[in-house]
């Protein structure tokens, strides 16, 4: 049986063609970051919520294009291995919170189109003149007079995006289209002090730099004539015009990067997929003004759509948004949903939309529909990061640790094994075979979980092996003492004597070793970072222990009973009368048994 | 006969459960200096409690004050440079991003080595504090478990006196941490953690003997239970010694190794804990945690009756807690 298992772990290793155990990054070299996500206000976010963060993590760092990241949950943590160094990047990336935005887009350019290159940079002075005496007319009537001049490069995708996804109001509230009217009406009234306040932040923070070109840029990037793109620039940042055209949405670095965008400043994006890239308005509604979003059917149909509810102050802003958007022209009439600085979509506006629901339509299926409501419903619970630890271990510090671990799993084994040979002799090779069984039980284990169970072998693990060394030896000891009290008695053959040892032994040894375990499980399961991998050896080698003491020391010494070598107690056997003890003989009654 | 030749043997007498007294005066003093320890003294908690940066990296040609300079100038206050053979380990307070990258740098420039060769741990404030909360929820689950366990395994007196010996190891290597100011990590915490399943393992084998062993103790038995349970105790001696000089052995080549080679880190930490803790559990498990089960014992009419009746047929005035008679079986 002990041998159908280890040719069982063995076969599973020669198949996979894997023969050594997968490392950890404290002893391949990585980074190993620990957040500890907490609520807005402080509070152990709910499971359900946790999960939904390390799906954010998760794609936010495969969309850097790191390959073998692992996201995990540890209890309240979240834990993210990023193996190989100089990972800066993406350690600041992670720890950002996933926020999401609703901005009206005011501009969009398809990113197939060879952009226009940098034909007559104009001097920053003209365009940051040029914007400032637009704006304060408000940015929907400067908007209007150009939009036919935007049309003429990108106006295929505006209208294209338009047949694709639509936002209106959901068709069940189309009764109550009382509302519309009376809010639409007071609205644009309140809008544009709205706006302009907005913008005049903008302009304020712009105006301490008149000198051109974009705040926070760190390279001077080539400023364009912003209307050799065909864009109207009315209303629009400079700087972020200028960010706009630089930006190449072809570069999946600029996708899924989550670039924290300041939801207090214009913006400018790629779409997830990169087909679009956009100039996109502060943020006047924000994920946290969701209440809830979910995928459906529209009644009667078979159209996959995403439902949209507003809390109450979100309600309101979004139908402010939602007016201003559709007495925009073209491109100004969609609203970009951003997640993490990534637009997920940006449905044009079919109506003004009051009451604080919403219904996304346009070319859905069950899983698009679910995955956007997901999202939308991501951005309604942000979390915070705190980072709690980050460790970077080098290849180099990798290789002394686990050179560390392994000799010194050297130096306790050959310590035990000539310990073990000094004092059990002949009984000692048992105990030094048994241990030996253990080992490749353990490594093969070790091995096959590695490949199949995406076990990484860390140094809290081999610490854990090397210390349960010391339980699996324990357990031959209690048993090879009991055959000798048992001898001591003087009045068993060793046959017997070693059966009758074995039904006392064995329940110590399950009871100690059920002490252990439940030490293991425990820790296991309440403990933080590493503990959890010491836990984890701990318990493997109280199974394995198991598993050895009942299938290969128990049957191995009741075969050597019946050698001659032991059975007639030969001095080198650690079995002979005469270094068990002269008690035996010279009456010496008080063994235990019979008080 | 030497003591190795004679315990090889099982000759070996000793009373423990009889000089109870001196054991419990031995353990209240060295838990009173341990707890006094901890109060005055304190736990010398490492960074990972404290929140702050670790950067680790290798230098052949580097004195402490160089290493102490070069951070300096990089405007780090406090840096403590431990070192280890040729890698160095400086512990900072909490730096910013940028800081890091420049102390990085520098220790690139000034000792020569890649920059993506010098790690850096950084641990925030609250995170220490996160470890020690779950440590003591898991002490507690755990000790709940053990009760539970013990209580049906053997009897609730036993897993009593189990989980105090258990306690008093924890309080003594705590002490002995408070005074030498070995410094605390989350690694050390862990070590803890694991000399609780040690310390037990230990007392359930030689409490397993003594509840074999006392099975027997009836009307006509010639042993109280003290005596019993001493020379049950006496029998898993050597096993006792011998597995956790087995235990300690391995625990050892990791504190050895951990100490020269690696310096500060996960292996020495945990190894250090482990070493102190399982010499204090050897000494409970023979010392604390079964006299204090015999004092426990002693007190059920039952066994007071047999007390009773041997100090009476002995001649009685003798002391029968100190069971010196229970060395009358060596013939």
């Amino acid at each position: 049986m002990l041998l159908a298992l280890i040719l069982a772990l063995g076969g599973t290793m020669f198949l996979q063609q894997a023969f050594t155990p997968k490392l950890g990054l404290d002893l391949a070299g990585g980074t190993t970051v620990t957040l500890s996500p907490v609520t807005l206000n402080n509070a152990s976010p709910p499971e359900e919520i946790l999960d939904r963060a390390v799906n954010i993590i998760r794609d936010r760092v495969n969309g850097t294009g790191i390959s073998d990241a692992e996201v995990a949950k540890s209890g309240d943590n979240i834990i993210i291995s990023i193996p190989g160094v100089g990972q800066n990047e993406a350690v600041k990336l992670v720890a950002t919170t996933a926020e999401l935005r609703f901005r009206q887009v005011l501009a969009v350019a398809a990113t197939q189109l060879p952009q226009e290159l940098a034909t007559n940079a104009p001097t920053p002075s003209a365009s940051s003149s040029a914007s400032p005496s637009a704006q304060p007319t408000g940015s929907q009537p400067a908007g209007k007079p150009s939009s036919s001049q935007s049309a003429s490069t990108p106006s295929a995708s505006p209208t294209g995006r338009a047949l694709s996804s639509a936002l209106t109001a959901p068709s069940p509230a189309t009764s109550s289209s009382a509302q519309p009217s009376a809010q639409s009406s007071a609205q644009p009234s309140a809008e544009p002090t709205g706006t302009q306040n907005g913008q005049k932040q903008d302009r304020k923070g712009q105006d301490s730099k008149p000198t051109a070109s974009p705040t926070g840029q760190t390279g001077t990037p080539p400023p364009q004539d912003p209307n050799a793109s065909g864009i109207d620039p009315s209303g629009i940042d400079p700087a972020v015009l200028a960010q706009f055209n630089k930006l190449d949405c072809a570069d999946p670095k600029n996708r899924g990067q989550g670039v924290q965008d300041d939801p207090n400043k214009q913006f400018a994006g790629c779409e997830a997929d990169g087909a679009y890239k956009y100039v996109l308005d502060i943020a006047k509604v924000v994920g946290t003004d969701i209440d809830t979003a979910s995928a459906g059917v529209r009644q009667g149909t078979t159209e996959w759509v995403v439902q949209l509810d507003f809390k109450s102050k979100g309600a309101g802003e979004w139908g402010k948004l939602t007016t201003t958007a559709f007495n925009s022209p073209e491109p100004r009439n969609q609203v970009a949903v951003v997640l993490d600085g990534v637009v997920i979509t940006a449905p044009v506006i079919q109506g003004p939309i009051p009451g604080g629901r919403a219904e996304i339509t346009g070319g859905f299926n069950q899983a698009s529909a679910t995955t956007l409501a997901d999202q939308l419903k991501y951005g309604a619970l942000p979390l915070k990061f705190n980072r709690s630890s980050i460790d970077t271990v080098s290849s180099t510090l990798g290789q002394d640790q686990l050179e560390g671990g392994l000799v010194a799993g050297l130096i306790g084994l050959g310590l035990v094994v000539v310990y073990c040979l000094l004092y059990y002799r002949g009984l000692g090779i048992v105990a030094v075979l048994s241990l030996v069984v253990a080992t490749v039980i353990t490594y093969t284990s070790v091995v096959v979980l590695g490949h199949n169970a995406g076990f990484r072998l860390s140094l809290p693990h081999i610490i854990g092996l090397v210390v349960s060394i010391g339980i699996t030896a324990d357990s031959f000891i209690v048993y090879f003492e009991r055959i000798r009290d048992e001898m001591k008695e003087g009045r068993r053959t060793l046959r017997a004597a070693v059966e009758v040892a074995w039904v006392r032994a064995r329940r110590t040894i399950l009871i100690a070793d059920a002490v252990m375990f439940i030490a293991a499980i425990v820790l296991y399961f309440l403990a933080v970072g590493g503990v959890a991998g010491f836990a984890f050896a701990m318990g493997l080698t109280t199974l394995i222990d198991i598993v050895v003491v009942f299938l290969f020391t128990k049957p191995f010494i009741a075969l050597l009973a019946k050698v001659k070598f032991f059975a007639k107690g030969h001095p080198l056997s650690g079995l002979d009368a005469e270094r068990m003890s002269e008690a035996g003989s010279t009456g010496r009654t008080t063994t235990p048994q019979e008080a | 006969m030497g003591l190795g030749r004679r315990l090889y043997r099982g000759e070996i007498d000793v009373d423990f459960v009889g000089k109870w007294r001196l054991w419990y005066s031995l353990s209240g003093l060295l838990l009173a200096v341990s707890l006094a320890g901890i109060l005055i003294n304190g736990l010398n908690l490492g960074v990972e409690f404290r929140g702050g940066s670790v950067f680790s990296f290798k230098a052949q040609t580097a004195n402490i004050e160089q290493v102490r300079e070069t951070f300096q100038e990089e405007g780090v206050h406090q840096p403590i440079v431990q070192t280890a053979g040729d890698r160095w380990r400086v512990t900072t307070e909490t730096l910013s991003e940028n800081t890091m990258n420049q102390v990085q740098t520098a220790i690139a420039k000034d000792y020569s080595v890649p920059t993506d060769q010098v790690d850096i741990q950084s641990i925030g404030a609250s995170w220490g504090g996160e470890v020690s909360q779950k440590a003591w929820i898991g002490l507690a689950v755990f000790m709940l478990a053990i009760i539970l366990y013990l209580s049906m395994a053997f009897e609730p007196k036993m897993a009593l006196a189990a989980i105090v010996a258990l306690v008093h190891d924890l309080v003594i290597t705590a002490g002995i941490y408070a005074w030498s100011g070995f410094e605390v990590t989350p690694a050390t915490l862990l070590g803890f953690l694991t000399i609780l399943g040690y310390s037990l393992y230990d007392a359930v084998v030689v409490f397993d003997m003594i509840k074999e062993v006392t099975a027997k103790l009836g009307h006509t038995s010639k042993q109280t239970y003290s005596m019993a349970a001493n020379n049950a105790l006496n029998h898993t001696l050597i096993r006792s010694l011998n597995t956790s000089l087995v235990a300690i052995l391995p625990v050892a080549a990791i504190l050895f190794i951990g100490t020269t080679l690696l310096g500060a880190g996960t292996l020495k930490d945990l190894s250090l804990a482990l070493f102190v803790g399982m010499i204090v559990g050897t000494y409970s498990s023979l010392c604390v945690a079964t006299p204090l089960l015999v004092t426990l014992k002693e007190r059920e009419p039952k066994y007071q009756a047999i007390a009773r009746r041997i100090a009476s047929t002995s001649g009685g005035g003798k002391g029968t807690k100190s069971s010196k008679s229970a060395a009358v079986a060596k013939g």
